[in-house]
């Protein structure tokens, strides 16, 4: 059975930066909630926006687009982006579009 | 050929009234041929060695036929002619016109006129017996020609070409044509016989059973069903035409090219392999040779080809093969040699390269090599997905669960690039293709080769191939100078080993390659 799994997106304070935990599929139908996480994100005024893809599925070509929209916010308003929990296969995906060169990459577990 | 034996001959030649002669007497002007039966062990032959001169046969007591025979035909006097020591002829002498004794300057004179002779007449014998040898050399060159005729004459110029399967075939005839044959016999039906048989014996005697053989398999083959029973059929008719001590073995087989189902039967032929995803079998069925002997009953056997699975037919020319150091090739180095092939001819290509690499160069081919593959090619299971947002995911979920029904091992990252290259694909062809029209569907198929997985993507739209018109710049997309979206074309490419797009009037289709064998690897594409 094909699993479709609606795209969640909660906002929290780490310390000095602003947490977005994402989950569910990142397509063209998680652009509202992603951009109003941003803004929140935003709202917090941090130091830094920490996007966690620990609970995210699958990201397609315009879930990509999405998060370049975030990554070109986030440069307007000079705020740094990191982002963690990656699977292997986007960590991938974010080096070949060259979206890391945008976005911190954290490895919680040791770099394979 | 000894200078003896050739001798004996020679002296066999005799003029029509050489009996008459002989029975009367050589008369004082007459020359004869006497035939001579000097046989190799007859004391005579030593005692003119020994001599080595003019020998009057009055005076000679030996138990010698060749003597008892030369005296009845009148020689009183024989002159050995020897040449290296052996004897190569004899001038015998009938009593002098004189009537007289030969005299001692008669003997000096045959004497010298024997040692001049003894040379020129085994120069001439050599001569002779190097012709004798050059007709034999062309005699069985000529028979091989015949032979070779006669077997390329039977063996079908084209291999059956079928939906859905790949037939490839190998003949190379010894030096001595060996007995090998196979044939293919299409029914109206769609079905098609598959023969590999070889004839005891070489040269033109197997040439002729072969194509008596032949002939017999296709009677029974049009009239019975039953491999079984065409073999017992052809065992019953081929027994009584086939001379003695000559044999055929032969396998045959039935396909139904349509549903992979193969029945077959065996006459004592080197038994076929049957490559198969879990490995390879022989396709064993019980029966004697065809012609040894009458009544003669054949198991039947079954067996199904799956997609991507192929049937080796071989003849024994390649397994009892001889390296320098006297080693075959043997069963279980081709069993070895049996993996994943795209298709026959790479597949008897490959094993040709073999047993040119286990034999060696200046190899002469000890028997004819046959070679049949009959390969099911890999099939394509298909489906079609409705144009609508989301949908992609099925796609993918339809092409995972396929690989999965298929065991095909893919390291989970390559499977996670297919998965985003279909789901991309899809999703190009549900919205730039179809427009998310609900009445067009996209058709998501997928091939698994031995080596190798395929996915075609088709939408049904016209005009040019849907794509992003320029390569996404991650910098100029920040800067907002570029859309940011366009990735999907990007990321198809950098997820597959291979992209072909195939455009119709009234579709595009994408097709994803991936190499199980990881032709790109595992090296990540941005290190």
């Amino acid at each position: 059975m094909v699993l479709v799994e609606a795209f969640t997106a909660t906002v929290r304070r780490v310390g000095p930066a602003a947490l977005i935990e994402l989950a569910g599929l990142i397509d063209g139908r998680a652009e509202a909630e992603l951009e109003q996480s941003f803004h929140d994100a935003v709202r917090l005024s941090p130091e830094e926006v920490t996007l966690d893809f620990g609970g995210v599925n699958y990201i397609n070509s315009t879930g990509i687009a999405l998060i370049v929209g975030l990554l070109a916010k986030a440069r307007a308003s000079a705020l740094p982006l990191a982002a963690v929990g990656l699977s292997d296969h986007y960590r991938e995906i974010f080096e070949i579009t060259r979206l890391s060169d945008f976005i911190e990459i954290r490895q919680e577990d040791s770099h394979e | 050929m000894s200078v003896l034996q050739s001798l004996r001959r020679r002296f066999r030649r005799r003029t029509e009234d050489a009996t008459a002669a002989a029975a009367a007497g050589v008369g004082p002007t007459r020359v004869v041929d006497i035939d001579l039966d000097l046989a190799p062990n007859d004391p005579l032959v030593p005692y003119l060695l020994q001599a080595g001169r003019p020998v009057e046969l009055a005076s000679l007591e030996l138990e010698s036929p060749a003597l008892q025979q030369l005296r009845e035909a009148g020689i009183v006097m024989t002159v050995p002619l020897i040449s290296q020591r052996e004897l190569v002829g004899l001038i015998n002498l009938g009593r002098r016109m004189s009537e007289q004794d030969y005299s001692s300057d008669d003997r000096r004179l045959l004497r010298d006129l024997a040692s001049q002779a003894a040379p020129a007449l085994r120069v001439a014998q050599l001569v002779v017996e190097q012709q004798q040898e050059a007709a034999e050399r062309e005699r069985i060159a000529q028979e091989l020609r015949v032979a070779r005729i006669i077997q390329q004459t039977m063996l079908p110029e084209e291999v059956p070409h079928l939906e859905g399967w790949h037939v490839a075939a190998y003949y190379r005839p010894a030096r001595e044509v060996g007995g090998d044959f196979y044939d293919f016999i299409h029914f109206p039906d769609g079905r098609v016989g598959f023969i590999v048989a070889d004839v005891t014996d070489k040269g033109v005697p197997a040439a002729m059973v072969m194509a008596t053989t032949r002939s017999i398999l296709r009677a029974a083959a049009e009239r019975l069903e039953d491999p079984g029973a065409v073999l017992e059929r052809t065992n019953e008719v081929l027994h009584s035409e086939i001379p003695p001590r000559m044999f055929v073995t032969c396998f045959y087989a039935l396909l139904d090219p349509a549903t992979g189902y193969l029945r077959y039967a065996n006459a004592g032929h080197d038994v076929p392999y049957r490559y198969t995803q879990e490995g390879v079998v022989e396709l064993r069925a019980r029966g004697m040779p065809l012609g040894l002997m009458p009544g003669m009953a054949y198991e039947e056997k079954e067996s199904t080809l799956q997609p991507g699975e192929y049937v080796l037919l071989y003849s024994d020319g390649l397994v009892e093969a001889h390296n320098a150091q006297g080693e075959m090739f043997g069963f279980p180095r081709l069993q070895r040699l049996l993996a994943p092939h795209d298709d026959g001819s790479s597949l008897t290509d490959y094993l040709l390269d073999r047993l040119a690499a286990f034999t060696g160069a200046g190899w002469e081919q000890e028997d004819d090599v046959t070679l049949v593959t009959l390969q099911r090619t890999p099939g394509e299971r298909a489906w079609r997905i409705a144009s609508a947002p989301g949908n992609e995911h099925e796609a993918v979920a339809r092409v995972m669960a396929q690989l999965e029904e298929a065991g095909v091992a893919l390291p989970s990252r390559r499977l996670e690039r297919l998965k985003t290259a279909v789901a991309e694909a899809t999703m190009n062809a549900m919205e730039h293709g179809n427009d998310f029209d609900p009445g067009r569907p996209v058709r998501v198929a997928v091939e698994i080769g031995s080596n190798v997985v395929t996915v075609r993507i088709s939408d049904e739209g016209s005009g040019p191939p849907p794509g992003e018109a320029e390569p996404p710049d991650v910098e100029a997309k920040v800067a907002g100078e570029q859309s940011p979206r366009g990735w999907g074309l990007f990321l198809i490419q950098n997820m597959v080993d291979e992209i072909n797009v195939i455009r119709t009037e009234n579709s595009h289709t994408v097709e994803l390659v991936v190499y199980l064998n990881g032709e790109r690897g595992e090296s990540n594409g941005a290190g």
